[in-house]
C-alpha cells in the first residue's frame, strides 16, 4: 500500500544496450554462415591442396590453411552449420524431454513424482560431459548419437526446473480461478500450466544452447561427433592439435568461432531473460 | 520539534512531493492521509534521509530541535536516524530480521546508539518489550519474528524503534496489515508514546483509522497537502472535494444502498493520483489543479490555475471552490425490498481440517437468491476456507454443501464442472488470479462460452458493464491499476451468468476511494442481475455496508449470525462486541455531507 520504487533492485545488472547490439553484430555473420555458407565463400571446404599446406593467414587465405592445404576460412564458415545444429538439436531435444518429464512429475501424483525425481537425481549426480561420454560409449559415435547424448545430459536440469515451476503454477490463483470457471484438467494444463511453467525455461535454454554447443564441439574434438573431413569447429580443433606449435591459426579461428557464438548467445539469452521477468513478475 | 518548509522530492524530474510544509510539536500527532502514489511515504522517508539515491530532495527549511537537517550527510543522518527520529514501518515481518530474536533486535538499537551500559542491556530490553505491551517478555525476547503474531511483532518493532528514545516517531502505515482489534491496540500504544511526549507523524491511507489518534490531519493528493488542519474540524466539515470524497467513501458510516463514490465520467482516469506533470499532460493544461480530472466541481478556472493554500477556519485548503456544496451522490436505488428468494447455496455443518488444525468447525450457512450474506472474521478465522468449500474447490471433511438443492460437495469434480458456471468467485488478489501472460480480453474471454466471432463483442459488453473502456482488452494484468484489475475480475465472474457470487476480500487490497467505486459497482450489478452474494471480509465497515445478513466467524466457528441491523444494533456475543468496538468510525455520524 505504501510501496514506493525508491530504488530499482538489480538495475545495475542490466545487460547494457551496446552489449546486445554487439552480440547481434557478432552473431549475424555466424548465422549467415550457417544458413547460406556459399554467400561468404565459393571455395570447397574439403578440397585438398598439399602444395599450400599450413600457410599462415594472408591475402589468398584469410585464416590460413591447414595441414592438408584446405582453406581455413572456408572450413570455419562451412563448420557453422553442423556446429550450431549439434547445439540446437541437443537443446531442443533436452527442452522437450525436460518439459514433459517435469510436468509429468509435477502433475502425475506422488508416486510418479518420486520415481521421476529419483531417476533425475541419479542423472544429475554425474557430470554432464561424463554422462554424454557414457551414452556414446553405449550407443557409439556419430552425429545423431552425440545429439542424443548431450540432450540426455542436459534433460535432468531442465526437468527439475519445469517441475518446480509447474508445482508453483498448479497451486496458483489463476489455475484455481480457471478451475472455478469449470475448465477440464486438460485445458488447464495446456492453456495455463504448460506455458507458464515452460516459459522461463525457453529463456534459460538460450543460455543452455551455448553450453550444449561447447559440449558438441568437445565431443567432436574427442572424435565422436562430426567425422573428418567434414568441417566442424570442435573436430577442426582436434585435427589441428598436432600442428599447433607451427600453425597457431589452426587453433585460434575455430576456437574463436566457438567462443564468440557462445558469448553472443549468452548475452542475448540474459537480455531476453530480463525482458521476460519484467513482463510477468 | 520538527519543522519542514517547502519540502519537494522529485525522481528524475517527476515531483512526488511538492512544496509540503508542516510542524510537529512534542506530544502532538500529525496524520498524513492519502492514496497510493500520493507521495505520503516519500515524505516520511525524506524525513529520515532515506528518500534514496535517485531522489532529489529540496526544502526551504528543514529543522529538527533547532538543528538544520537539510545539509546532513549520510554519516550525519546515521546519528539522527534511530537515535532522535524513529521510523516504524508497515510490515514487521519484513522490517524485523528473520534470523534474529526480537530481543537481539531491540538490543541492537541500544548498542548502536550507546543508550545504556552493556551490562544493563538485557534488563533494558525486557523493560522495553514490556512497555510496548508484550506479555511475558522474558520468553518473547528469545523468539524469532515468525514465532510471534502480527500484533506482537508490530509491538516488538515499536519497542526496537523507541529503544533509543527518539523524540519524533515516523510511523508509515503502522497498522495496515493487522486485524481490526489488533489495530486498535497498536494505535493505543502509539497514543501512549505520544502522551509521554513523543512527536508522532502518522502516515496512512485510511482516514478513519488515524482519526482517533491524530491532533492534526494533512490530506495529501498528487504530492501536495490539499487540506491541512485540526483533525476534528477537518473531519466534521471537510472543505476540499477530495477530503469530502474520502469521508464519503468510508463504508462503515453508510447503510446499504448509499453510494460511496461519485460516478466517474471517464473510467480511464480512475487510477491512482498521478504526478502533477503527467496529469497536466493528460488534461492538456500546464498549471491545472491536480484533482481536476476527478473533481465534480471542476470548472475552467480549475483547469487554468492551480489553487494556492487558502485559510478556511484553522485549516489551509488548496481549492478554488472549498465553499461550494458538492452535488449529492445519487443513491443506488435497490428497488422495493424483495422477499427472500429460495435457498441457492446451503452449507450444512461443514468441517475441514488441515493436519491437526481445524480450519472450519461445524459451520452452516444459507444463501438465498438475490441477497448478500456477509461473513466477517479476523485472519485465521476460516473465512477463506469456507469460501473455497462453497466454490467446490475444496471438499469438506464432514458436512455437505448444496447448490440449488443438488449435492455440491463430495462429488467427483467432473460432475461439478458443468455447474460451475452458476457459482463464480472474485478474489482479493486479482493479479494472482490472472494468468500473467494473458490479456484482459483473453482473461474474460476464457469465461465466455461463446464461439470466437461473438466472443469479442460479449467481452466488450462485459467491460462496459464494469465501467471499463473496451480498449482495455489488450492490456496484461501488470499494465492495469488495482481498481481496473478488480473490475476485470468482476467482469470475468459475470461472464458465465452466475446466480451466486463468492467475493473473498474483494476490496481489501484497494485504496479507500477505489474500494468505494468497487463496492458501488458490486451493489449496482447485484441490483441489475439479481445475483446472490457471499461476501467475505475482515472489515466490519465493509460488511455492514454490503450485507443483508451477517455471520461472524472466530476460530473456524460461526459465533453469531443474523440480520445486519440486529447484529450491529444489539450484538450478543462478547467477540462481536469487541469487533464492533474496533471499527474505525469517523466522528462524523452527524451528516453524510
Amino acid at each position: 500500500m505504501s510501496a514506493i520504487p525508491i530504488s530499482f533492485p538489480g538495475a545495475g545488472l542490466r545487460t547494457p544496450r551496446w552489449a546486445t547490439v554487439f552480440a547481434w553484430l557478432a552473431l549475424l555473420p555466424i548465422l549467415v554462415a550457417a544458413v547460406a555458407p556459399e554467400l561468404l565463400t565459393s571455395a570447397s571446404p574439403i578440397l585438398i591442396n598439399p602444395l599450400h599446406a599450413l600457410l599462415p593467414p594472408g591475402g589468398d587465405h584469410w585464416f590460413g590453411t591447414d595441414q592438408l592445404g584446405r582453406d581455413l576460412f572456408t572450413r570455419v564458415v562451412h563448420g557453422a552449420r553442423p556446429s550450431l545444429l549439434l547445439g540446437l538439436g541437443a537443446t531442443v531435444l533436452a527442452v522437450v524431454a525436460g518439459s514433459l518429464l517435469g510436468v509429468l512429475a509435477a502433475l502425475g501424483g506422488r508416486v510418479t513424482d518420486q520415481v521421476v525425481g529419483r531417476a533425475l537425481d541419479v542423472l544429475l549426480s554425474l557430470p554432464q560431459l561424463l554422462l554424454a561420454l557414457l551414452v556414446i560409449t553405449v550407443l557409439g559415435g556419430g552425429v545423431a548419437n552425440v545429439v542424443i547424448a548431450i540432450a540426455l545430459a542436459f534433460t535432468p536440469g531442465y526437468a527439475r526446473m519445469v517441475r518446480t515451476e509447474a508445482m508453483v503454477v498448479r497451486r496458483s490463483g489463476y489455475v484455481e480461478a480457471a478451475r472455478g470457471l469449470g475448465l477440464p484438467p486438460t485445458v488447464l494444463v495446456a492453456r495455463h500450466v504448460l506455458p507458464n511453467a515452460v516459459g522461463p525455461l525457453l529463456v534459460l535454454a538460450t543460455v543452455g544452447f551455448g553450453t550444449a554447443l561447447i559440449a558438441g564441439s568437445g565431443l567432436s574434438f574427442l572424435g565422436f561427433g562430426v567425422q573428418p573431413p567434414a568441417p566442424e569447429w570442435g573436430a577442426m580443433l582436434s585435427e589441428g592439435r598436432d600442428f599447433l606449435g607451427d600453425a597457431w591459426w589452426l587453433g585460434l579461428f575455430p576456437g574463436a568461432a566457438i567462443t564468440i557464438t557462445v558469448v553472443a548467445v549468452n548475452v542475448l539469452g540474459r537480455a531476453a531473460q530480463r525482458r521476460y521477468t519484467r513482463r510477468t513478475v | 520539534m520538527i519543522h519542514v518548509e517547502g519540502l519537494t522530492v522529485s525522481f528524475s524530474g517527476l515531483e512526488a512531493v511538492r512544496d509540503v510544509s508542516f510542524t510537529v510539536a512534542p506530544g502532538e500527532c500529525l496524520a498524513i492521509v492519502g492514496e497510493s502514489g500520493s507521495g505520503k511515504s516519500v515524505t516520511a522517508r525524506a524525513l529520515v534521509g532515506l528518500a534514496g539515491d535517485r531522489a532529489e530532495v529540496t526544502s526551504r527549511g528543514f529543522t529538527f530541535d533547532g538543528a538544520d537537517l537539510s545539509k546532513l550527510t549520510e554519516t550525519g543522518w546515521r546519528g539522527v536516524r534511530g537515535r532522535r527520529i524513529g521510523l516504524i514501518l508497515q510490515d514487521a515481518l519484513v522490517s524485523l530480521d528473520p534470523l534474529r530474536t526480537v530481543g537481539a533486535e531491540v538490543a541492537e538499537t541500544l548498542r548502536t546508539h550507546h543508550v545504556v551500559e552493556p551490562s544493563q542491556r538485557p534488563a533494558r530490553v525486557l523493560e522495553l518489550l514490556a512497555e510496548a505491551g508484550i506479555p511475558d517478555p522474558e520468553q518473547r525476547a528469545g523468539q524469532h519474528p515468525h514465532e510471534l503474531s502480527g500484533g506482537l511483532r508490530q509491538r516488538a518493532l515499536i519497542a526496537s524503534v523507541v529503544a533509543a528514545g527518539p523524540s519524533l516517531l515516523v510511523a508509515d502505515e503502522p497498522t495496515t496489515a493487522l486485524d481490526a482489534t489488533v489495530q486498535v491496540q497498536i494505535l493505543e500504544l502509539l497514543g501512549r508514546l505520544k502522551r509521554e511526549g513523543a512527536a508522532l507523524l502518522l502516515i496512512s491511507h485510511d482516514l478513519a483509522a488515524v482519526a482517533r489518534l491524530a491532533d492534526r490531519v494533512a490530506v495529501m493528493y498528487a504530492g501536495r497537502f490539499v487540506e491541512e488542519g485540526p483533525a476534528e474540524e477537518l473531519l466534521a466539515a471537510p472543505a476540499h472535494p477530495y477530503t469530502r470524497a474520502l469521508i464519503a467513501a468510508v463504508p462503515a458510516a453508510h447503510a446499504k444502498g448509499t453510494r460511496l463514490s461519485a460516478p466517474v465520467q471517464e473510467p480511464s482516469v480512475t487510477g491512482p493520483a498521478l504526478p502533477a506533470r503527467i496529469a497536466a499532460l493528460l488534461t492538456g493544461y500546464e498549471s491545472a489543479c491536480p484533482y481536476v480530472s476527478r473533481c465534480a466541481l471542476a470548472d475552467q478556472r480549475c483547469r487554468e490555475e492551480d489553487p494556492s493554500p487558502t485559510p478556511v477556519g484553522e485549516r489551509r485548503v488548496r481549492c478554488h471552490h472549498h465553499d461550494r456544496r458538492l452535488p449529492d451522490l445519487p443513491p443506488i436505488s435497490l428497488g422495493e425490498t424483495r422477499a427472500p428468494g429460495p435457498v441457492l447455496l446451503s452449507v450444512e455443518n461443514v468441517t475441514k481440517r488441515f493436519g491437526a488444525r481445524t480450519a472450519v468447525d461445524d459451520v452452516s450457512l444459507e444463501l438465498r437468491a438475490g441477497e448478500t450474506l456477509g461473513v466477517v472474521g479476523e485472519s485465521g478465522s476460516g473465512k477463506t476456507t469456507v469460501a473455497r468449500i462453497a466454490l467446490g474447490l475444496l471438499d469438506p471433511d464432514a458436512g455437505t454443501v448444496r447448490l440449488d438443492g443438488e449435492p455440491w460437495s463430495g462429488i467427483p469434480d467432473r460432475l461439478r464442472r458443468a455447474r460451475r458456471r452458476r457459482i463464480q468467485a472474485i478474489y482479493q488478489d486479482p493479479l494472482g488470479s490472472f494468468d500473467p501472460r494473458h490479456t484482459a480480453g483473453q482473461i474474460i474471454g476464457e469465461a465466455v462460452a461463446l464461439p470466437r466471432r461473438v466472443r469479442k463483442a460479449r467481452v466488450a459488453e462485459l467491460l462496459d458493464q464494469v465501467g471499463l473502456p473496451a480498449t482495455l482488452h489488450t492490456r496484461r494484468p501488470l499494465e492495469m491499476s488495482g481498481g481496473q484489475r478488480q473490475r476485470v475480475a468482476i467482469a470475468r465472474a459475470l461472464a458465465t451468468g452466475p446466480e451466486v457470487l463468492v467475493c473473498d476480500e474483494p476490496v481489501s487490497a484497494l485504496d479507500v476511494s477505489i474500494q468505494a467505486q468497487i463496492l458501488d459497482l458490486l451493489a449496482t450489478l447485484q441490483r441489475d442481475l439479481a445475483v446472490a452474494v457471499l461476501f467475505i471480509s475482515h472489515d466490519l465497515g465493509v460488511i455492514h455496508h454490503v450485507s443483508d445478513r451477517i455471520a461472524v466467524m472466530k476460530d473456524g466457528r460461526v459465533v453469531e449470525s443474523g440480520a445486519t441491523a440486529e447484529v450491529f444494533g444489539s450484538p450478543k456475543e462478547p467477540y462481536t462486541k469487541e469487533l464492533l468496538a474496533a471499527v474505525p468510525t469517523l466522528a462524523t455520524e452527524r451528516s453524510p455531507r
